[in-house]
């Protein structure tokens, strides 16, 4: 195989995390994870542990454009893999928020944020083929692998995404890696949002290189990437306004750094069916990832938007601000909750790895 | 048909999967038409504690369906209904026992299909792709199952109800969508899948390319990859399976050729004429010694009928053959494929091989014949050292038809102590009386500790 021309990287510091995580057992007390930090603030239950640092844990290890995969440590920031990318041509089809060039691949792992074209480019679950992590009994495992395809075990890389590190310190991460399109081009339409939802599925059922959908003001957003003659003609026949310096706009989305997520009060984020028309009343609207994904301000009882969650086939959750002290995820049933423990505590049975930050009881 | 069958005669049609080498008889075989009738059938197990073996449509290929001796075996078959197709939403709301083509069938009035389309697409239910993880041809540029479903309704051990997924593209709490899927019915019984499908492309186009080397093919395969695009499907034959499969389906297969490959664009018209170009212009770098283009749907159809047709063609050749599942690196292709040949001439079996080359995934048609009990232990043993070899090369021991009780021993291989014990951990989260497929997908080191030197432990008629 040949070696690409990567600075060796001299910064491995599993053996501290493995330290500080037997001393953490060996005391009962437990630890909070941080990569780069950029998200200790949202997605989370608050956490006042001693702090795990991660994010010294960087480099990339491993990448061979030609096999479609890289493979880092998990406190690389993710700029430096996209700078990586970029050399090749290649990009995280799951377009993740870099926020300020803070994130890391584990941190983004953990939380499972991806951005505007993840209908289309999938997530970075969907990507993710391979983790090497720390478990709470301070062992380190590996699963999953650098191949696309693997089924041999259960799917615990896949398992790690969105479990916010309660089941494991990721060390680090391989992903799947697409080309770059050859071009992308927005369209933009004047529309309510029930006309905008009803739009961009339809559009969505057609064949075309659809990789953004995103409604904010009476404005739809319909970005197209692909081939270049596969992008014109797409242009052609859906008409519409061609937007200028469009990049701008769909990196302030991705980085959400739009003027409609300066308000700093709570920021709640549904996860909906795409489809499903708005109901309920909760204020100013962000409808994007096709409508299966609407952001909303405001004090609001968590029951009312719970219950307009559940009518369109979802859930709803406290990004940022609030109290987070409380839950910030929709409640789950008693079976489903005791499955999650269980689960839990296969994987870390002292309870050590960030418990509570995704449930007060887990 | 009746619901329970227990008389053994009877009992004979469901005594293994497409796995023939594995093969046992229940207790008994239940084949419930409501959910509700599962559900009892899972209380009773439970409260006897009498092992539960999921069925689907019994394709699989790694005896993950073998029955329990002492167990029942449930299959899902009946429950086979199209409950919901959501057009606007594009998503099907479907039945375990649906076959993975119906669905397809089913949306493609409303110009939207399932993605994933493994070659048994015909018979394989939907509840068996779940549990397998099952790719297809198409999973280079669309993914496997686990990329194109959004929600499951699943009963645990104790028959408990539990729906998991959402409709949205997350859920809180942690992702139990993903170990489900591929969990070869170790954690629960899948009683409904709600499916994504995707708008039916405009246009689709094959592009067929002979090598005089295996290797030659192996590179052109790198070289797409490496020109920035990424095939719906990209498939390699070697001599053995494209002569077959030429024999069988006379698809218009160079049979001089060292190997073949089959490369599909898709997607609008405009792109596809490109890539077609594109690929055409690759692989005439690359040395093919022939390039067809398909020039309408039935050549399309046509060049594909041999591949789908492939291991039923090696079937004519031989007696028994056994597919063997390893992934491995693209740039191993042909270094693997070399030992493959090596292995083949040192074990006096003859080798075919078809397979996903876009993906790595490698599967070898060891031919044997099954009456000849020293040529099925040299057929195993020859399967056991490929997996073996992908394991060394950084690949994994099987890429889609799962572990069952044929990968068990390799599990090993691919697995630490440490790692194993923490999948049996997570059985036991699910699963604390083992009593759902026992014996199959995860060596249990805390109950046999001789799973390490322990040869495969089964009948072969
Ligand atoms: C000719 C041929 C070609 C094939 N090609 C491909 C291919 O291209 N790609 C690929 O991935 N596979 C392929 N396979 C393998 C096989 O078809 C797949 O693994 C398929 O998904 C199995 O589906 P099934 O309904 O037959 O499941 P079964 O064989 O009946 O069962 C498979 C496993 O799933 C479990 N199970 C089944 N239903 C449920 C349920 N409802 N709930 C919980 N557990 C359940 C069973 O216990 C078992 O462990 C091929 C097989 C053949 C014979």
């Amino acid at each position: 195989m040949t070696e690409r021309p990567y600075p060796p990287c001299s910064d491995d510091r599993s053996e501290h995390i493995i330290n500080a995580l037997q001393q953490a057992r060996e005391s009962s007390t437990p630890v909070y994870i941080k990569g780069g930090g950029s998200k200790q603030h949202l997605i989370g239950r608050s956490c006042n542990y001693t702090v795990l640092d991660v994010g010294g844990h960087r480099g990339i290890i491993d990448y061979q454009p030609e096999e479609l995969v890289i493979t880092a440590r998990a406190g690389t920031p993710l700029v430096d893999i996209i700078v990586a990318l970029e050399d090749e041509g290649q990009i995280l089809s799951f377009e993740p928020p870099v926020f300020n060039g803070a994130a890391t691949l584990g941190g983004t792992l953990a939380c499972n944020l991806s951005g505007p074209a993840r209908p289309w480019g999938g997530s970075i679950r969907d990507m993710v083929l391979g983790v090497k992590l720390i478990n709470g009994k301070c062992e380190q495992l590996n699963f999953g692998g650098k191949v696309i395809k693997n089924v041999a075990g259960y799917d615990v890389p896949r398992l790690q995404a969105g479990a916010l590190g309660t089941l494991g310190v990721l060390c680090e991460v391989s992903l799947k890696v697409l080309p770059r399109p050859d071009k992308t081009l927005t369209l933009c339409y004047d529309m309510s949002a029930q006309e905008a939802v009803q739009h961009m599925n339809q559009q969505a059922g057609q064949p075309k290189p659809l990789s953004g959908a995103f409604w904010l003001n009476g404005q739809l957003h319909m970005r197209l990437s692909g081939t270049t003659s596969a992008v014109n003609s797409t242009v052609t026949q859906w008409g519409g306004e061609i937007m200028a310096n469009d990049e701008a706009l769909w990196r302030q989305l991705r980085e959400m750094t739009l003027p409609f997520f300066d308000d700093a009060g709570a920021l709640w984020r549904f996860s909906l069916q795409s489809s499903a028309k708005v109901r309920i009343d909760f204020g100013t609207t962000l409808i994007d990832w096709c409508g299966a994904q609407r952001w909303v301000h405001g004090d609001h009882s968590g029951e009312a938007l719970q219950q307009a969650a559940v009518e369109a086939g979802g859930h709803v959750s406290l990004f940022r601000s609030g109290d987070r002290n409380a839950e910030v995820r929709s409640p789950l049933n008693s079976v489903e909750q005791h499955l999650q423990q269980r689960l839990k505590k296969a994987f870390d049975p002292d309870g050590i790895l960030n418990p509570g930050r995704l449930y007060s009881w887990l | 048909m009746d619901c329970i069958i227990a008389e053994a005669e009877s009992q004979r049609p469901f005594e293994c999967d497409a796995l023939t080498l594995y093969s046992d008889l229940p207790l008994l075989v239940v084949l419930p038409e409501t959910v509700e009738q599962v559900q009892s059938v899972l209380r009773i197990c439970h409260q006897l504690s009498v092992p539960v073996v999921a069925r689907g449509a019994g394709t699989g290929l790694s005896a993950g369906a073998m029955p329990h001796p002492e167990g029942i075996l449930l299959c899902l078959s009946k429950l086979d209904r199209i409950l919901d197709i959501d057009v606007l939403a594009r998503t099907a709301r479907v039945q375990p026992g649906v076959s993975n083509l119906r669905i397809s069938e089913a949306a493609a009035h409303h110009r939207l299909y399932y993605a994933p389309d493994p070659s048994s697409q015909i018979a394989c239910t939907i509840g068996g792709n779940v549990s397998e993880n099952s790719g297809g041809v198409h999973c280079l540029k669309y993914g496997l199952t686990v990329h194109n479903i959004l929600s499951l309704d699943v009963l645990t051990v104790a028959g408990e109800k539990l729906t998991i997924g959402s409709m949205g593209l997350d859920s809180p709490g942690y992702d139990l969508m993903a170990l489900l899927t591929g969990s070869e019915g170790l954690l629960g019984i899948i009683t409904e899948v709600t499916v994504r499908l995707l708008p039916l492309p405009e246009r689709a186009q094959v592009i067929m390319a002979g090598f005089d080397s295996v290797s030659k093919a192996g590179d052109a395969v790198g070289a797409i990859i490496a020109a920035g695009i990424i095939p719906a499907g990209l498939e390699m034959m070697d001599r053995l399976a494209v002569q077959a499969a030429e024999d069988f389906a006379q698809a218009g297969y160079p049979k001089e050729a060292a190997a073949i490959l089959l490369c599909e664009v898709d997607g609008t018209a405009e792109e596809v004429a490109q890539h077609t170009q594109e690929i055409a212009s690759l692989f005439e770098q690359h040395a093919a010694t022939s390039v067809t283009i398909s020039r309408d749907e039935a050549q399309r159809a046509l060049l594909w009928k041999g591949r789908k047709a492939a291991f039923p063609a090696i079937g004519r050749l031989s007696p028994d053959y056994y597919c063997m599942d390893g992934t491995i690196p693209r740039s191993q292709l042909s270094f693997v494929l070399s030992e493959i040949y090596r292995l083949s001439e040192q074990y006096a079996l003859p080798v075919a091989n078809v397979f996903h080359a876009g993906d790595g995934n490698l599967h070898p048609l060891i031919m044997f014949n099954a009456s000849d009990t020293t040529a099925i232990h040299r057929a195993e043993e020859f399967g056991a050292k490929i997996l073996e070899l992908s394991v060394s090369v950084g690949g994994c021991i099987t890429g889609e038809h799962g572990v069952g009780v044929e990968k068990l021993c390799q599990m090993t291989s691919q697995f630490s102590t440490e790692e194993l014990l923490q999948l049996e951990d997570i059985k036991y989260a699910f699963d604390p009386a083992l009593n759902l497929n026992p014996g199959k997908g995860i060596p249990i080191l805390k109950r046999c500790q001789e799973y390490r030197a322990l040869p495969a432990r089964h009948q072969h008629d």
